[in-house]
């Protein structure tokens, strides 16, 4: 049994590599990988930034997502609201809309000056309302009997939160979570068009300077998926670490 | 100090969308009471009042006063009333994501302040009392039925609490498990905690309370001591009604 599954994995493989090879050659595509290499260091800054702002706005997001998740949930009308609003607002418009929009009318205004912590925050802005979604489906999913049960203990609010709502909630979306964090890394490539120097817009330098498009995509599909993949292994793991037998 | 409660209730109305829950319910208990049991029909409304009695629930009108002290309707005093008393619900409601033992420190440390090694010791001894020294590291799923039910007791019982209260403590456990959680509670009772409970259990009502009070559509029929309710009830409602449930003991 495992044999064959070798043997046809293998022959899938070899089709696929048949399929491009048979697209390539039809493009009569011409290599140039030492082209591309000449450009390594601003693709690898690029790389790097990326990084560094998906870190920031992954931070960002949860602890907004976080907020507005709550925000959503509490008996105050006017806060719940004012979440709601935000999250359909955020959820109804495209990313590239509030990227330059925010970037070029609200972060004009404030006189922030700096790219890089510009797109963080509209990044994270656009996260934390789907992440925001996450969470209450999370927070909703908790059986009513356990605020009951805390409520009975005397736990306050905030303490119910901490200590008995949100440790089951997380367990539970950690799934869902892990695909926004991925979609968070491959949505800052958005951010090239504020101009950024992320690795998308670094991609585009390099491969118009340099004039091999393929020598410049692959690398760059390569590059965030060094990025989203660990971020899918992470959650598994951290699934079954969690899973209540 | 005195020994007993003494428990007033007038005109408690308490309604969920159009269903009246509690229809006007009035109930006074002279001090001196230790443990009261409520029983009656299903929908009757014992556990609507049993939560109000523990402060889960405030009602649309009316008042409860317990030992002289009128129930706060501010959440944060009746925040401070809950934490002085016990609540153990019919569905355990332990939290799935701690162990045993957390389940047990967690209110002690969070709620009544406590250290950390203090707590854990609390817990150790209740644990090792109750039979689940070995479970402490447990998480609920991993526990019977019973188990979960004795640890949500020692939760509730940890800290002391003036009134315990139990919401049908055995109607989600097998006959010899509800033997057990009823020993446990007689055991409790005759060591001087009170204890106001709802049950569909007669025989327990009857060995562990010293009054009963018959809840049926929203109101009390009838409250009396245990051996005149049970024997020679006054109220016809009542008496076809036990009848039938102790047709078969």
């Amino acid at each position: 049994m495992k044999l064959r599954t070798f043997f046809v994995a293998i022959l899938v493989l070899l089709l696929l590599a048949l399929a491009s090879w048979q697209v390539l050659a039809s493009l009569r595509y011409q290599w140039n990988w030492a082209g591309i290499w000449e450009q390594r260091e601003i693709l690898f800054r690029g790389w790097g930034l990326t990084i560094l702002i998906s870190c920031g706005a992954l931070f960002g997001t949860i602890l907004f997502g976080l907020l507005l998740a709550i925000g959503q949930e509490t008996k105050e009308p006017v806060t719940r609201a004012v979440c709601r609003s935000y999250i359909e607002l955020i959820r109804g418009t495209p990313l590239l809309t509030q990227l330059l929009l925010g970037y070029y009318v609200i972060a004009a205004a404030f006189h922030l000056d700096n790219k890089i912590i510009a797109g963080i925050l509209l990044l994270t802005a656009f996260e934390a309302a789907y992440m925001a979604e996450i969470l209450r489906g999370g927070v909703a999913s908790i059986e009513p009997s356990q605020w009951d049960a805390a409520r009975a203990l005397g736990l306050g609010k905030r303490q119910t939160w901490r200590f008995v709502i949100l440790p089951q909630a997380l367990r539970r979306v950690l799934p869902g979570m892990a695909g926004q964090c991925a979609s968070l890394v491959k949505d800052s490539s958005l951010l090239s068009v504020l101009g950024i120097a992320e690795f998308a817009k670094q991609t585009d330098v390099a491969v118009s300077s340099t004039s091999s498009p393929l020598e410049g995509y692959l690398p760059m599909a390569v590059g965030y998926l060094a990025l989203t993949l660990p971020l899918s292994w992470l959650a598994r793991i951290l699934e079954k670490k969690w899973r209540l037998v | 100090m005195e020994i007993g409660m003494k428990i007033d209730v007038q005109d408690l109305v308490k309604t969920y969308g159009s269903q009246r829950a509690l229809d006007g319910l009035s109930l006074s208990l002279p001090a001196g009471t230790r443990c009261l049991a409520l029983i009656g029909p299903s929908g009757g409304g014992k556990s609507t009042l049993l939560r109000h009695l523990g402060g889960l629930e405030l009602p649309n009108s009316g008042s409860i006063s317990i030992n002289d002290r009128l129930l706060p309707t501010e959440e944060n005093e009746l925040r401070h009333y809950r934490q002085k008393n016990g609540f153990l619900f019919q569905g355990y409601n332990l939290f799935p994501h701690l162990t045993a033992r957390n389940n047990i420190t967690l209110p002690l440390t969070e709620v009544h302040g406590k250290s950390l090694s203090e707590a854990q010791d609390l817990a150790a001894t209740q644990l090792t009392r109750f039979g689940l020294a070995n479970h402490a590291d447990k998480l609920p799923v991993q526990l019977s039925g019973g188990q979960q039910q004795r640890v949500a007791l020692i939760r509730a019982l940890v800290s002391s609490p003036d009134l315990l209260f139990l919401d049908e403590p055995t109607a989600a456990l097998d006959p010899e498990m509800t033997v057990e959680v009823l020993e446990l509670v007689r055991e409790l009772v005759r060591g001087g905690q009170e204890v106001i409970l709802c049950t569909h259990e007669m025989g327990f009502a009857r060995a562990v309370a010293d009054v009963v009070a018959f809840i049926a559509a929203g109101k009390i029929s009838e409250t009396a001591a245990p051996d005149e309710i049970f024997n020679a009830p006054k109220n016809p409602n009542v008496a076809r009604f036990l009848s039938r449930v102790l047709e078969f003991r």
